[in-house]
């Protein structure tokens, strides 16, 4: 990806002048989506248009009659954004090449909802057309909006009404999906996760997403009060944890190519223990009682699981 | 508005279709294949291709996709065309009404095919009738030429500034959809006199953003459902004027409802789609037999033209109404439903009794058609209807 | 924040919102229980409460020192956790 400009402070984020994104809306105390969905804002350049799917973000922000977007907004409904962007963008080509008029860049906000479930078909069928849009998933690991429900992105163990910590199954059973293995199975130029507590990182990931020629996809880790119980104040402590103990591994690929960035680096060669990440958490407390480590076992070798996967793709040990 | 230049050429009810929608300029094409509206598809991406259209076609992966992207591109001012049947419009189901609110002008081919199960690829009317009360515009179609001349009305029609609702055009599965007929269709050149470039009232534009398709609680959601129900029963003056238009423009006539012998007839038939034509080759028949039999079919479906129906049906004494569907557990087929809501507290209506028939394909012939005449003749006779549901042509 | 609600008439068609971010008319800052208090000899204008802020309600001016807008902030206290040098303390709202 040549000539584009990367950031390295957070001065360089550009100022609030005109605001894209306003507050008045509803999302929760605490919520890692707005900090997204600014940085988004702030680092592609105009014109935009952003697709949003049915989920926090799209209810919390557009609720008749106040809308806290300055940029030209569309919600279709739950499991199409992809679909929905797709014909925005083939109508948008069409223009340019027959009326010369010129094509605003694309972004889809969706939850892991959206996306891992509901919406898996859509984004793939998308990501196979190879539509020029960044696609941006803000995983907070459970159907949020509608009551803190399990999704495919909600890891193993993880309390959720849908997948309650009960005495038989403490908590969900199941591992997580691998967004980012899915994405690249499509062969797209760029695809990379990204972290609220990383933010020049998020802005540069975001840059060169938008850079590519084609579909680009963002993983973000969105920590949730309300859905993992715990103080609002923490979101950004719990988001840092998640990467120095090795939950959320900070990577991209490039043209298939893996790449893993430092903070992760940086947890390989000192890891933290996960407990560390787990006790601040509601959803993950009954993990940490003696009768369900077997279930605490299980997600911590999921977490090594996906370890294996990446230093393998990556050639690290 | 003089008689325009015109050529004959042999096209299915599908290809003509197509042809018209690339006549149409369309931008977009976003649909999924599925019998038996698979050779609209074809063409079309034949004609983008071939370089013959300038239109980016999407291959979406499913039908709800498909009707999603259309969605997405409208918004953004596109001329958008799609098309699908049976399964596929049931599997895009809550989009269709996600389009007739964000009152995104799509015009949508439909050939009418029966639902699963068990899967069954020929002609009934259940697809258009799953529509009907999603806020789509929707015509019927009889015949090829009616399928090519009705597909260029409905884009006028859809993009109306007084309308901007999305229009079903239904072709019988099969039955239209695979007809090859000789059609009268306008030189190339022609078609922008009668239906120019699009221009978009409410379009995705960076320098005026818009938020389409908010949340809106219980103090806003009525309000705006009331104001979509005033839009569509809005539409259908435009809908009289654009046929009218079309009429003169093409010397062939359209108008929202079709209506034969029905000046001085005793009983008559109510049906949609290509029956229509058999019923009135039968009509003829039975006339010269001094029989006193009309047929009346619908052109526009929705809206529903309640008005002008309850003005030709008033002086008829029995009306059969043919249902080419089945509303399991309802009063009634659904057309029946449609035209008894719409006579009820009429002080001048007809004795009404429904027929279904022709699901799934099964042929509605000659016969058929004589009996059910005939069956309304010895109702209107008797003063009374026997039995107010018929199956017709099935094994009992 | 209660405004009179407009008739079918008066709406925009589709239920589209056609004033862009009008949710600067709905001001959140009631939500809060806590309220940031920024010392601003401490500040070192890092930017790290304003890039973090959700909603955003933090106002970053051109000499990059930042203002808490009182209008919008929700209590969440992200900027006093992650300030670096302790500039921001929360308070009960309303006082003790």
């Amino acid at each position: 990806m040549s000539e584009i400009k990367l950031l390295k402070t957070i001065k360089e984020l550009p100022p609030d002048d005109k605001y894209e994104f306003a507050p008045g809306h509803r999302l929760c105390a605490g919520c890692a989506i707005p900090i997204l969905v600014k940085i988004t804002l702030k680092v592609i350049p105009d014109p935009k248009v952003i697709v949003n799917a049915t989920g926090c973000l799209e209810v919390a922000t557009t609720i008749y009659p106040y809308t806290s977007w300055n940029v030209p907004w569309v919600h279709n409904a739950f499991e199409n954004a992809a679909a929905t962007a797709s014909g925005i963008e083939a109508a948008f080509k069409i223009f340019e090449k027959k009326y010369g008029k010129k094509k605003p860049h694309i972004i889809v906000f969706a939850g892991d909802g959206g996306t891992f479930d509901i919406g898996i078909q859509a984004l793939s069928g998308a990501l196979e057309r190879g539509h020029d849009f960044v696609y941006i998933c803000y995983d907070n690991n459970a159907y949020m909006n509608t009551g803190i429900q399990r999704s495919s992105a909600t890891p193993r163990g993880a309390r959720t009404t849908t997948s309650p910590a009960g005495e038989v199954i403490p908590g969900k059973p199941e591992r997580s999906k691998d967004l980012i293995a899915i994405a690249v199975a499509h062969g797209i130029e760029y695809a990379a996760t990204a972290n609220p507590a990383y933010p020049i990182d998020l802005a540069n990931k975001l840059i060169k997403a938008d850079a590519v020629e084609g579909p680009a996809v963002i993983h973000y880790f969105s920590p949730c009060p309300t859905g993992w119980y715990f103080d609002p104040s923490l979101s950004i402590k719990i988001a840092k944890l998640a990467v120095e103990t090795g939950v959320w591994p900070l990577y991209e690929v490039e043209n298939g190519k893996y790449k893993i960035n430092s903070p992760s680096l940086k947890y390989l060669k000192s890891p933290k223990p996960l407990e560390e990440y787990l006790k601040l958490q509601g959803r993950f407390k009954h993990l940490l009682k003696p009768e369900n480590k077997w279930m605490l076992d299980l997600y911590k070798q999921d977490i090594e699981y996906q370890w294996t996967l990446l230093k393998r793709l990556t050639g690290i040990g | 508005m003089k008689v325009v230049k015109m050529k004959r050429i042999g096209l299915t009810g599908d290809s003509a279709v197509a042809f018209a929608a690339k006549q149409a300029n369309v931008d977009v094409i976003s649909a999924y294949p599925i019998t038996p509206q698979t050779i609209i598809v074809e063409v079309l991406s034949e004609f983008v291709h071939n370089g013959e259209l300038d239109a980016a076609f999407i291959p979406v992966e499913s039908e709800h996709s498909a009707l999603s992207a259309a969605v997405g591109a409208s918004l953004a001012g596109a001329r958008v065309f799609t098309a699908t049947a049976s399964q596929g419009l049931a599997l895009m189901y809550e989009i269709l009404y996600i389009a007739a609110s964000l009152r995104a002008p799509i015009v949508m081919a439909l050939g009418n095919r029966a639902f699963s199960a068990p899967i069954n690829i020929h002609c009934s009317h259940d697809d258009a009738y799953a529509a009907r009360d999603t806020g789509w515009i929707q015509l019927f179609s009889e015949n090829p030429q009616e399928a090519y001349d009705l597909t260029l009305q409905a884009f006028k029609i859809a993009e109306d500034k007084r309308v901007l609702l999305p229009t079903i055009v239904n072709l019988d599965g099969f039955i239209v959809t695979h007809c090859f007929e000789g059609l009268d269709v306008f030189e190339d050149d022609e078609v922008p006199n009668f239906l120019p470039p699009r221009e978009p009232v409410y379009q995705i534009d960076p320098d005026n953003p818009i938020t389409y398709g908010p949340l809106a609680f219980f103090d806003y959601y009525m309000e705006i459902k009331r104001q979509q129900a005033e839009a569509i029963k809005n539409s259908y003056p435009v809908i009289k004027e654009v046929l009218n238009e079309f009429s003169k423009f093409s010397g062939r006539t359209y108008t929202p409802i079709k209506t034969y012998g029905m000046e001085d007839a005793e009983v008559a038939i109510v049906v949609l789609g290509s029956t229509a034509g058999t019923a009135r080759y039968v009509a003829k028949e039975l006339r010269k037999e001094g029989k006193k039999v009309g047929v009346v079919s619908l052109v526009v479906y929705r809206p529903f033209p309640v008005d002008e129906l309850v003005d030709i049906l008033k002086s008829v004494k029995v009306a059969a109404v043919l249902d080419r569907s089945y509303s399991f557990g309802s009063p009634g087929g659904q057309l029946y439903m449609d035209i008894s809501a719409a006579l009820y507290n009429e002080s001048e209506r007809p004795l009404l009794f429904n027929v279904i028939y022709g699901l799934g394909g099964r042929d509605m012939t000659i016969s058929n058609l004589k009996s059910i005449f005939e069956k309304a003749l010895e109702y209107a006779e008797k003063g009374k209807i026997e039995k107010k549901e018929l199956w017709v042509g099935v094994r009992e | 924040m209660s405004k009179k609600l407009k008739n079918w008439k008066e709406i925009p068609i589709a239920g589209l919102i056609t004033e862009p971010a009008s949710s600067w008319n709905y001001k959140t800052g009631n939500w809060r229980a806590l309220k940031p208090i920024l010392d601003q000899s401490k500040c070192i204008k890092c930017l790290l409460c304003w890039v973090y802020c959700p909603e955003p309600a933090v106002r970053r001016h051109e000499d990059n020192s930042v203002e808490i807008d009182y209008d919008f902030c929700k209590g969440c206290g992200i900027c006093a956790s992650e300030c670096p040098v302790k500039a921001i303390t929360m308070v009960p709202e309303g006082g003790e």
